[in-house]
């Protein structure tokens, strides 16, 4: 991470303080077993681009949604724009001006561009609703501001930088004069980072007031005007210049403490393949589309991690999904020399790959299932977890316990249901068990998504370890952090295909970018 | 121990007494009184006579109620029971009448086959599923009334004891090898008096081992594992190598076997049937539906389950004789099954929040799942990804 | 998970003349089943398959199972999984044969209505606001409508003339009904008008006279009840597509989060949702009422469900839901004409010419497998054509859920259900 001191670009504006828009004072928010804000306080100044950074459970979003009327702080005040208020309903805050931009995207994919902007506000009657009104506003809106969408379009023919001007407009359809936007560059690549905020720029100047959420500090550096630092519930900085503080420093704010570096050290590669693909295509649903996954061929060693990079939605869930099993594919998986292609997943998991599923709550746990029952999962058949047509619960039990005791996974018991462990100690648990069951392939997508630092570092270890034990992983992630720190080599994907394959040691996150989204095409 | 039970009677206890609030007020507004009518229900009830009587009627209303629970287990909602169990009843009333066999191979016949055509019917729905992605509510349903025209057509025409004659049409008798022997003797060794002509049906035995095996299944063998994870999160279960069309058929190949079962009791521990007919009980399936709900797919749950119900309906027979309407009945099990299907989201849900927070104290990390029980239902079996 | 900076180029767009259209293949699709159904007709010297009469029943056997569809498709759009339809038109049943025997047809209507959306809100009191389990709560609805019913008859109709536990006495009055002058012999102001389609019905000409037939049978002694369900259609496509409310119940079905945070109360919009869908189940059993002039026990006989086959039939669209009712109500139509087994067997030799056709134009297409399998179907059809005698009476009775039974099994491509109907939804979820 380079001590990058970019040029903040309110260095130029004339002096003469803004008026406050934002002033949150004091603001405490409890929920049952914990204190989300101790005590958080914030200035945003009118016309201004404010970034609010934290780590993962710091408390920025439930902060936020205090700011939009989500819910009512337990202590603490609000002023907008010189006023107290208080907001009991989204509809509250709306018509103070505020408008949120949620990570997640709150939009119906099976219905229109102009109907999701509209909802809640529609022209028209109540008995008539006047959709041409609606596109004709978007679509002066769009032009206004530089968003421009078809009023039209179905979201879910949408790309997600599409999806994100459709939050935008809706928001700005409200009249919303303050934004706030939650890890909006997320899912983006630097370049279209870039033109998110020139956008965002160019609201300012039209008078709107920006908060955005984030956990990128380069960019944060890079094109906030003022930065408001939380850690564990508390404010613990507020800079109003970011041309005098590091990236480091930042961190460091963030964090507390110093930070885990996922720097390499002596590498573990050996010239043993365990993993060989070879035209590894998975074929298109819709006649005449591209293939999702395209002859995809690369070698992973004992001992070696592969980093896969690329804007999601490039294949790489595809990819995965082939390796273990779960989709239909052509061309060749051979593990450790045998050719797995035609092997049912079970088959494969019991063959050696291991998976660490990109959604856990979704594929990689069952959330009411207590943490015995999860730690079977994909191996139940197996012992110590069951044996023939039996379930050996007593195996299973202490097989989960020594999981828990190894892997640091924090939890009351193991008699109690999953989803009463936090993110990181579920995936902790996940990992955990896909370990212990001496895979000889690991393949590991996300695996720290949605994980707060401890864990995350956990888990990096976690990974480290067993690679220098000699396991063979296949690591896709969108932090190009950990791909960089983790990965002996690093491939890129687009559009189904690798188009590059670069040294994590060399190169540069914008260099990396270049290639995911195609403006160059790179060594291969 | 003593704590789980408390917490797992809770929300029946609230229930019940819902519905005998809610089956007041209806009693009232009808115009009589509800004291009166729940006096006279207990009366009716405390006798050796009810309490065989309700246990007989219990017996397949629990086959009918594990049925329906093996296949809510797996969110598989396999509400043809009825046409499974009626098309299993006649084919197994007519074959068991035509063979004969010793005793100790003659009754398992009758099972077997009960639970072959049960199952094979039930499978049918499967089969569509798997290949056709047709909606197993949608199919099941259709079955059900597919299978009451032909086995009325199949009775009529070709399953028919000609000997009997007559309007109404039956299989034969079912020989007395296939008959199973009434459970008296052994209760009467424990001092029991049975009034005269009240027999305790030899099923319930059978029952019971029902019972015992689902218990079994679900929590130790590997695939009931497998079929809770089916039903709990079809993803993870993929993920896991579940074959998920294998479990779709092999879950209601076994829930219309057991509900085949369900005409079984009458065919071969029952005085008054041992043979299938037009007289034949008709809605146990859906009934068996209510139970299962009712006891949470639990062997034991569903058990009381059944007796409850069993008992409201022998509670409320004497009624009409002193004016008060029998089909109270009706609104009691109706009331107290809506009141305990709320009641147990409710009480869950307070026990999932307690439980986290339980685990936040413990751990001091808070948990940020987003979960919400299984919720794959649509009709059109996929709910679509937020975006 | 779309690609976001896909700069692929665009799919080559070739002009898209007539005959490629959508337009085009339901065009065709239309008159290969009316010549279908013609030959059919005319080899087994059948006319009732496609008579007036037939369809006329058919169109009033349909209603109920269309409202049925229709109450589903409001239920589902708006986010909640109704199995319960069912119970709901149980409560209809006996609410109209209530007030159709105290006050008369429209009352009747009136009554099942309500009766019907009472059933709808108790079930949305369990799953939107309790966040039961949408098709646990639906079987229980389902198993509490008859007790009620059976609890509600004993009260009313218990010692009353031509009344008992199972049946309401009679309906006091009809509800009327009409007949299109100048197409179908209609009245005008008193003077007997023209049958033209009666006529061209009359002479038996190959595809004219069924096309015939079908539209008389349509315009004929239509009930009034029948001309509501069909103007609900259009009523109800209009609300959930043209109305800010449409819009808004849309979304508590689609996305209910970014209903919830703009403003919109989900648990508002999911109760109107159920309130509606449980009164069109309710009306769907007064016009069973209706049509058999008293309320009857087990009156509704699995037409709920029929409903909820017509809904995915339709893939969630009141057009595709009122085509499917209609297949399914003419299936039930049949069973109830003079001969019953005689027109199930025509319509069997239908469907094998129909298979046969299917076959050919498989071939054609060089689909060879699929081709195989459907000959072995046409086949078996044909044989029982010929070999089977016309069913009696019980196996008649199956014909309109084996027609839905198959309906459902071809047509299962593409369904677009609502993106979250049967998630329970409460504040805070994303």
């Amino acid at each position: 991470m380079s001590d990058e001191q970019g040029e903040s670009p309110s260095a130029g504006v004339a002096t003469g303080v803004a008026p406050v828009a934002i002033q949150l004072t004091d603001i405490v928010k409890r929920f049952p077993g914990v204190v989300a804000n101790d005590g958080v306080n914030l200035t945003v100044r009118s016309g201004s681009v404010h970034a609010i950074v934290g780590e993962n459970g710091a408390g920025k979003s439930t902060l936020m949604k205090t700011l939009y009327g989500a819910h009512k702080p337990d202590e603490g005040t609000i002023t907008v724009n010189g006023k107290q208020e208080e907001f009991s309903s989204a509809k509250d805050a709306i018509a103070e001006g505020i408008g949120m931009v949620f990570q997640a995207f709150m939009l119906a994919a099976n219905l229109t561009v102009w109907e999701n902007i509209v909802l809640g506000d529609e022209p028209g009657s109540r008995f008539s609703l006047n959709a041409s009104a609606a596109r004709s506003r978007i679509r002066e809106l769009g032009q206004q501001y530089g968003l421009e969408v078809d009023p039209d379009a179905l979201i879910s023919d949408l790309g997600v930088g599409d999806k994100q001007r459709v939050e935008i407009l809706k928001v700005l359809y409200r009249g919303a004069k303050i934004l706030i936007l939650d890890e909006p560059t997320a899912v983006l690549v630097p370049q279209e980072v870039d033109a998110l905020f020139a956008s965002l720029r160019g609201l300012t100047t039209q008078g709107a007031t920006i908060v955005f959420i984030s956990h990128k500090l380069d960019e944060v550096l890079k094109h906030a005007d003022a930065i408001t630092v939380i850690r564990q519930g508390k404010t613990v900085g507020e800079i109003d210049d970011p041309s005098n503080v590091t990236s480091r420093e930042l961190a460091e704010m963030m964090v507390g403490s110093e930070l885990p570096t996922p720097e390499t050290r002596d590498s573990t590669v050996t010239d043993v393949d365990v993993l060989e693909l070879s035209g590894l295509t998975v074929a298109n649903a819709e006649d005449g589309a591209r293939n999702l996954l395209d002859d995809v061929s690369f070698t992973v060693h004992r001992g070696e991690i592969v980093g896969i990079a690329g804007v999601e939605g490039n294949g790489q869930s595809e990819l995965v999904n082939a390796i273990v099993g779960l989709t239909e594919s052509t061309g060749a998986i051979m593990l450790d020399g045998r050719d797995i292609g035609r092997m049912s997943t079970r088959e494969r998991r019991d063959s050696g790959i291991g998976y660490i599923a990109e959604d856990r709550q979704k594929d990689g746990l069952v959330m009411p299932f207590l943490l015995w029952e999860n730690a079977a999962l994909g191996h139940q058949h197996q012992p110590p977890y069951g044996k023939g047509p039996w379930m050996n619960v007593g195996g299973a039990r202490t097989q989960t316990q020594v999981i828990v005791d190894e892997f640091d996974v924090r939890t009351p018991g193991i008699n109690v249901p999953a989803f009463t462990l936090s993110g990181g100690n579920q995936q902790k648990l996940v990992v955990g068990r896909e370990m212990t069951a001496d895979p000889k392939v690991l393949v590991a997508a996300h695996p720290t998504r949605g994980v707060d630092v401890g864990a995350q570092a956990v888990i990096w270890d976690i990974l480290r370890d067993a690679r220098a034990a000699g396991l063979g992983t296949i690591l896709i992630s969108a932090d190009l952090e950990e791909l960089i720190g983790l990965s002996d080599r690093l491939l890129v994907m687009l559009r189904g295909r690798i188009v590059a394959e670069v040294d994590p040691a060399s190169v540069s996150p914008a260099d990396l970018g270049s290639y995911m989204t195609g403006a160059t095409t790179g060594a291969h | 121990m003593f704590e789980r039970i408390w917490r797992a009677s809770l929300a029946p206890l609230m229930a019940a007494a819902a519905a005998i609030i809610i089956s007041s007020i209806a009693l009232i507004i009808s115009g009589n009184d509800p004291i009166e009518a729940f006096r006279e229900m207990w009366k009716t009830i405390d006798s050796v006579q009810s309490v065989v009587i309700i246990m007989n009627v219990s017996v397949p209303y629990y086959i009918s109620g594990v049925a329906a629970a093996i296949g809510f287990k797996m969110n598989l909602f396999n509400i043809g029971t009825n046409g499974q169990y009626l098309l299993a009843a006649l084919i197994a009333g007519w074959a068991g009448a035509e063979v004969s066999l010793p005793p100790v191979l003659h009754v398992p016949f009758v099972i077997i086959v009960a639970m072959t055509v049960g199952g094979s019917w039930a499978l049918i729905a499967g089969i569509l599923n798997v290949t056709r992605n047709v909606n197993v509510v949608v199919s099941t349903i259709m079955l059900n009334y597919i299978a009451i025209g032909i086995s009325a057509f199949l009775l009529s025409e070709f399953f028919r004891d000609d000997a009997t004659g007559g309007l109404v049409a039956n299989t034969k008798l079912m020989p007395e090898s296939a008959r199973l022997p009434a459970l008296n003797p052994i209760f009467e060794l424990f001092g029991v008096d049975f009034p005269p002509n009240v027999e305790l049906f030899g099923f319930l035995p059978f029952a019971i081992l029902l019972g015992a095996a689902y218990y079994v299944l679900l929590n130790r063998s590997l695939f009931g594992y497998e079929l809770k994870l089916s039903g709990m999160n079809p993803a993870a279960a993929l993920a896991a190598g579940v074959n998920p069309k294998r479990m779709v058929l092999i879950t209601l190949f076994m829930s219309g076997a057991v509900a085949g079962m369900i005409g079984l009791p009458f065919l071969l521990s029952d005085p008054s049937f041992l043979k299938y007919g037009d007289a034949f009980p008709t809605m146990i399936g859906f009934t068996g539906l209510g139970l299962a709900l009712l006891g949470r797919n639990n062997p034991v749950g569903i058990a009381a389950a059944a007796i409850v119900w069993a008992t409201i309906e022998r509670a409320t027979q004497r009624l009409g004789p002193i004016g008060i309407p029998p089909e109270i009945g009706k609104i009691l099990q109706g009331s107290f099954l809506l009141s305990a299907v709320i009641a147990y989201e409710v009480v869950r849900r307070r026990n999932d929040a307690a439980a986290v927070a339980a685990a936040a104290a413990a751990t001091h990390e808070i948990s940020d799942s987003s979960y919400e029980p299984p919720d794959n239902l649509s009709t059109g079996q996929g709910a679509g990804a937020p975006v | 998970m779309t690609a976001t900076i896909d700069t692929a180029p665009p799919e080559a767009t070739n002009g898209t003349s007539f005959v490629h259209s959508a337009r085009f293949r339901i065009f065709a699709l239309v008159l290969v089943g009316i010549a279908v159904m013609s030959a059919a007709r005319m080899i087994a010297d059948n006319p009732d398959l496609t008579s007036s009469g037939t369809f006329g029943v058919g169109l009033r056997t349909a209603a109920p199972i269309a409202l049925a569809g229709l109450s589903g498709l409001v239920a589902e759009r708006s986010g909640t999984v109704n199995i319960g339809i069912e119970g709901m038109m149980v409560m209809g049943t006996i609410f109209a044969g209530w007030w159709g025997w105290e006050y008369g047809p429209w009352m009747a209507l009136l009554g099942g209505l309500i009766g019907g959306m009472l059933g709808g809100l108790l079930m949305s009191l369990a799953t939107t606001t309790f966040g039961v389990n949408h098709i646990v709560a639906g079987v229980a609805i389902n198993l509490i409508a008859p007790g009620v019913a059976r609890f509600m008859a004993s009260e009313l109709f218990l010692g009353v003339q031509g009344g008992s536990v199972t049946t309401s006495p009679g309906n006091r009055g009809e509800i009327g009904a009409f007949t299109v002058p100048f197409l179908s012999g209609g009245d005008l102001f008193g003077w007997q008008s023209p049958d033209i389609l009666g006529w061209f019905e009359d002479t038996g000409w190959f595809m004219v006279a069924d096309a015939a037939g079908f539209a008389k049978g349509m315009t004929t002694s239509v009930t009034w009840d029948v001309v509501i369900t069909i103007g609900l259609f259009f009523g109800i496509a209009y609300l959930l597509w043209h109305m800010r409310l449409g819009l808004r119940l849309r979304f508590a079905g689609e996305r209910p989060s970014a209903a919830d945070s703009l403003g919109v109360s989900v648990h508002k919009m999911r109760y109107i949702g159920m309130a509606m869908s449980g009164a069109l189940a309710g009306m769907g059993g007064a016009v069973l009422v209706l049509f058999s002039n008293r309320y009857q026990e087990n009156q509704v006989a699995g037409r709920g469900f029929l409903g909820l086959a017509t809904m995915i039939f339709g893939n969630w669209m009141p057009a595709g839901t009122a085509i499917g009712a209609g297949l399914f109500g003419y299936a039930q139509g049949i069973t109830l004409r003079t001969n019953p087994g005689d027109l199930v067997r025509t319509l069997l030799l239908a469907a094998a010419i129909g298979l046969i056709l299917l076959v050919i134009w498989m071939v054609v297409q060089r689909n060879y497998a699929p081709a195989g399998t459907v000959t072995v179907f046409a086949v078996v059809a044909m044989w029982a054509y010929f070999a089977a005698e016309s069913p009696n009476n019980q196996l008649v009775f199956i014909t309109p859920y084996v027609v839905t039974l198959i309906a459902v099994s071809i047509g299962a491509q593409r369904l677009r259900p609502p993106a979250e109907e049967g998630i329970p939804w409460f504040k805070g979820m994303q």
